[in-house]
């Protein structure tokens, strides 16, 4: 019988995919549907004077035209997570308006919506919207935001710190021992602002049906059930059953579509407000101003070490840009995303990190690709390569010094750590070992002595990362200030004839959960996949979930999936007894029948799913049917963990930095399909690249957005990636039934170090230690000037 | 991204493209490429109330052999140029610039006719019309001129064509020995530094473009060519005022880049 487990199934969800038939928010065209368009502020921050609507009311096809003073202006999207000051003092949680009212906080924030009977007329009268502004000075930069005298983004309170927290061991215990230390490598630099840049647009559809008194919200998100929630509970307060959010395909998330946006709020309030259906897809410029964005850390760091290169403490302070507003998990990402992660795969004995979190005159940051452990992992990976550079080590040489010993989190136990968590399983230097083997790293290093003879500037990199994934253990995330359980649903719904549908809170947008799903449950249950299908993305449909980001779809996601399977067969088992006439002991269960033991008497999957919906025959005391539901709530995060490495050649006369070589050992626990995994670790490395080399979102002092467009704001291209070599080790998570860990992020967490310690590395007998990523050539060629 | 309303006119003829320009004035403009023009109108930084599509203009297509050189009609795209046995036979420069404009859809879009009279400053065409002499054949109310490309180019996004006249072809002369060097924006992938080098013996011709708002010759390095051996060194010489500033390229580094990739054009 055909298994699927551990196969490189090719993705079923491309067959839409590939012929440009996928189902996206924006492919749906409703009756009666209207387009709508958004007046955004020019300033970063601005008093509104006035705004005049009565032309844009007059213009051609319009329907309605809002603004902050209509009923709307007074309702807000919340912040889905709370962190506190660590003085006590509650954490600031400003209003986000659906439209701004009086003021404007940031660049883009919208002032007025504008419906219309076509997208054309609703863009034509937008403009016609009178908008009388004062400009006020703004603040873009986390650190500068809390300088004395920084224009401040909300009025109500005495500095623009949203909170000022800190985790890990007593800081004057820390500072001791740095101060005592045989060495102590100091960093200062920006982990500067990315914009997500999926391809796909967040895209809106709201349709209130008068008749029935129900909502449905299309939309481009990665967790429906969440936006119902957040939708219904806190910025509507509309009855949570009459509402309907759905998302079909979505073309990639990032973590950008996590959020409950303004829009989806607004477009339902004024739904219902007009009594027909609205649209809304935002435009490219639109998403580079109002997409939640990721990073922009301000960093200064300091690693001790005894005399043998052994981590004594870790002390770290930054600041954290949250942008004008709270977004939904913003003030979880530089602390409990960040600062939990400050161990690494070292066995460092005293850390402390201390974020302060300002408000700034930009659009809010939140998770993006990683979510505060890409940051936390250039932090460790840079200043350990660093180190060794100063005390004259071989980085590979100082990392084995410092690693945590295996241990496998079953007979052995799990490892804790100083900021909180508990690793569940893990071998650190095997993933380094394999790593350094795969790129003959000996061999590099002479090549890269006799390049430099001749003028060529060779340098390599490595970064040996951990993450946590698989989020999360609800009452742990509770206590850490989550607004809501982090488990998942698994509903597996076994039809009449055998075949199954499977539904699951998890939401696919680019992960393959069509297939990865699907394999396991047929492997599980001993049956074709052919006979799966997997859905998602329908609060109708689904009864519950959290969605996906955070790497969690199969790790929790799967797990909730495999406890209805075992309800399946545990009452299948019951049916199957009773028809073979036998004692359910003595019966097993593989390749889609249970048999008696022993002898050849047996019925199929098939035969009992139809004997549950056709229960003449039937057990007595079982309730017909078969369809299970299941809550899955972790018990732990799961900790996958890899070596990246990365060989770059730097071009001396412009300073232009080329990949040459790419190696990634991960290690995701168990794989289910190593085509996909290669796929994600591919594309997030390829979004850690282009943190490394190319994006980054520049707004200038005005808080204009200097790379407002693809002109400006570069993305990676294939040609400025190299092969990918990808290998893997095999820890299985010791805590979910599939031994998973989770691979969406991984790639995105262990490449930037790796290629700017390798940029360094080739530059560091010109005497350069660090530049500021992106590396450009600009950068690199000053840096090497000085 | 949606542009604002316009009025669409194909143009049949030279002489008609021209009556209409003169007839609807500022508010007219010429649509070949529309590769430089709408994308600045869906971003409605550019709203013109009419647009006269030359596209169809019969014999603004052509790439012809003319003695010594090469006419080139302006409504040929970057492809057709590209690919032109001709063009890359007797003036292998423009075919290996064109090559590198752009992607696919926008090579096989955008004209050469279009992208001069738009004089983005960060153009790859401008640094090598310049370094071949080309003319540029202008037709407008009052007729046919020619004009010599290194009159052309005036300023950022601005020429020495009237607003009654179009480009109706560019004559080239064939050249044996030409390169362009090219240092590419990550973002935009135009040039950050264009450098086109023609040589003929001991004297050369360096055209450059994306280092100051016009594109110019860079006529210091081509006096120290035969005699000083690091004449690249020239190769902002006179402009430090007028370098263009951004965020992947402050004067300072384009100004270094300048040298640098007028060295490699020199060396090629
Ligand atoms: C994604 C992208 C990447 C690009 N990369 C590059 C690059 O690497 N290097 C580069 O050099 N360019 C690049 N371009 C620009 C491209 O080459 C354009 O095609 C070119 O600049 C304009 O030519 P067009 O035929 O598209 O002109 P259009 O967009 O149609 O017109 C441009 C302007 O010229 C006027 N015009 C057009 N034809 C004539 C004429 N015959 N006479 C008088 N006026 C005329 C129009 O009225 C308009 O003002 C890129 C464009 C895009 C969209």
């Amino acid at each position: 019988m055909e298994t699927f487990i551990g196969k490189p199934v090719k993705r079923r969800e491309d067959n839409r995919f590939l012929k440009g038939a996928g189902k996206y928010t924006d492919d749906i065209k409703l009756h009666g549907m209207t387009h709508s368009a958004f007046v955004r502020s020019p300033y970063a921050h601005a008093k509104i004077v006035s705004v005049d609507t009565s032309a844009a009311e007059k213009a051609e096809g319009v329907v309605a035209v809002y603004t902050g003073s209509d009923a709307c202006g007074t309702i807000g999207v919340p912040c889905g997570w709370q962190v506190d000051f660590k003085n006590g003092e509650t954490m600031r949680e400003p209003m986000h308006p659906l439209l701004a009212k009086d003021k404007i906080r940031h660049l883009g924030e919208a002032v007025a919506f504008v419906i219309a009977e076509t997208l054309e007329l609703a863009r034509d009268a937008a403009e016609l919207v009178d908008v009388k502004y004062e400009a006020l000075p703004a603040v873009t930069c986390p650190k500068k935001a809390m300088a004395s005298g920084a224009p401040k983004v909300h009025d109500e309170w005495e500095d623009n710190a949203a909170f000022d927290w800190c985790i890990g061991n007593d800081r004057a215990e820390v500072e001791a021992a740095l101060a005592n230390a045989h060495h102590v490598t100091e960093m200062t630099y920006k982990n500067h602002r990315l914009a997500p840049n999926a391809i796909e647009p967040r895209s809106y559809i709201a349709d209130y049906d008068v008749n029935a008194d129900k909502w449905t919200l299309y939309t481009s998100t990665q967790n429906p059930h969440l936006v119902r929630l957040l939708l219904c509970a806190f910025a509507l307060g509309i009855p949570e059953h009459k509402v309907r959010v759905v998302s079909y395909d979505v073309g990639g998330g990032f973590g950008s579509k996590i959020y409950h946006y303004t829009e989806e709020a607004l477009l339902t309030w004024a739904s219902k407000e007009i009594g027909r259906p609205i649209k809304w897809t935002s435009d490219r410029t639109e998403a580079f101003l109002t997409d939640a964005h990721g990073r922009d850390h301000i960093v200064h760091s300091k690693m001790g070490f005894d005399k043998d290169g052994k981590i004594v403490a870790h002390l770290t302070d930054e600041f954290c840009a949250m942008g004008a507003y709270l977004s939904t998990f913003a003030p979880a990402v530089p602390t409990y995303l960040h600062g939990t992660l400050f161990q690494g795969v070292y066995t460092t004995p005293l850390i402390h990190l201390n974020v302060v979190a300002p408000f700034t005159h930009t659009v809010p940051v939140d998770a993006y690709r990683g979510a505060g452990r890409p940051e936390a992992t250039y932090l460790l990976e840079r200043i350990i390569s660093k180190a060794a550079k100063e005390m004259d080590m071989d980085p590979a040489e100082l990392r084995f010094k410092n690693f945590i010993s295996p241990f496998n989190g079953t007979t052995e136990p799990g490892y804790q750590t100083q900021v909180a968590l508990q690793y569940d399983s893990g071998n650190y230097e095997g993933v380094l070992k394999r790593g350094l083997e795969m790129l003959g790293y000996e061999d590099f290093r002479k090549e890269q002595a006799e390049a430099r003879k001749n003028g060529k500037l060779l340098g390599v990199g490595i970064s040996t990362y951990i993450e946590g994934c698989g989020i999360a253990p609800s009452a742990v995330v509770g206590s850490l200030g989550a607004r809501a359980g982090l488990y998942e649903v698994g509903h597996v719904r076994v039809q009449p004839t055998g075949k199954v549908s499977v539904f699951t809170g998890a939401h696919s947008h680019g992960q393959g959960h069509e297939t990865v799903f699907a394999q396991f449950v047929a492997d599980k249950l001993g049956i074709p996949m052919d006979d799966i299908d997997i859905v998602h993305g329908d609060t109708d449909q689904v009864a519950f979930g959290m969605g996906t980001y955070g790497s969690r779809s199969l790790a929790v996601g799967g797990s909730a999936i495999i406890k209805s399977i075992e309800k399946v067969l545990e009452k299948g088992a019951k049916i199957a007894a009773h028809k073979l006439e036998a004692a359910e002991e003595d019966l097993e269960y593989a390749e889609g029948k249970w048999t008696v033991k022993g002898t050849d008497k047996s019925i199929s999957f098939g035969d009992v799913s139809l004997t549950a919906y056709v229960p003449h025959d039937y057990p007595e005391g079982v309730e017909p049917g078969l369809d299970f539901s299941s809550f899955y709530d972790p018990t732990n995060f799961t900790y996958p963990f890899g070596t990246h490495i990365a060989v770059v050649e730097v071009c001396s006369d412009t300073g232009k930095v080329e990949i040459k070589r790419f190696v990634a050992c991960d290690d995701v626990g168990n794989v289910m399909n190593p085509m996909i995994v290669d796929g994600q670790i591919h594309g997030g490395v390829v979004q850690g690249i282009g943190q490394a080399l190319l994006e980054e979102v520049v707004y200038d002092g005005e808080g204009q957005m200097v790379t407002g467009s693809y002109m400006d704001y570069a993305m990676p291209r294939a040609d400025d990636i190299p092969m990918i070599e990808t290998d893997r080790t095999t820890t299985p998570c010791p805590h979910n039934p599939l031994g998973v860990k989770g691979a969406g992020e991984a790639g995105a967490i262990g490449s930037t170090p790796a290629v700017v310690n390798a940029v360094v590395d080739a530059l560091s007998h010109l005497g350069v230690t660090d530049i500021q990523m992106p590396v450009t050539p600009k950068r690199v060629w000053k840096a090497m000037q000085s | 991204m949606i542009p604002a309303k316009f009025e669409y006119i194909k143009a049949s003829s030279v002489s008609e493209a021209i009556g209409l320009l003169e007839k609807h004035g500022d508010d007219a403009k010429i649509l070949s490429g529309g590769h430089s023009l709408i994308p600045a109108m869906k971003l409605r930084l550019s709203r013109p109330e009419v647009l006269i599509d030359i596209n169809g203009i019969s014999g603004m297509n052509s790439i012809t052999e003319d003695g010594n050189e090469i006419l080139i009609g302006a409504n040929c795209t970057h492809a057709d140029i590209v690919n032109s046995d001709l063009i890359n036979s007797e003036l292998n420069i423009l075919a290996s610039t064109a090559k590198h404009i752009g992607d696919i859809q926008v090579r096989n879009r955008g004209t050469i006719g279009g992208s001069l009279a738009h004089a983005d400053p960060a153009a790859d065409y401008p640094a090598v019309v310049l370094a071949c002499d080309a003319k540029i054949e202008v037709e407008g109310k009052s007729g046919k001129r020619t004009i010599p490309a290194t009159e052309f180019f005036l300023g950022i996004f601005t020429t020495a064509l009237a607003e009654d006249e179009i480009i109706t072809a560019i004559r080239f002369p064939k050249v044996a020995n030409g390169n362009y060097q090219k240092f590419f924006q990550s973002a935009s992938r135009f040039a950050v530094v264009g450098v086109a080098c023609v040589k003929d013996g001991n004297s050369v011709k360096v055209g450059v473009t994306g280092v100051a708002g016009t594109p110019y010759r860079a006529t210091a390095v081509e006096d120290a060519y035969s005699g000083s051996s690091d004449a690249a060194s020239h190769a902002v010489d006179g402009l430090e005022d007028e370098l263009m500033s951004d965020h992947f390229a402050d004067e300072e580094y384009r100004a270094h880049l300048a040298k640098v990739m007028v060295k490699k054009a020199l060396e090629a």
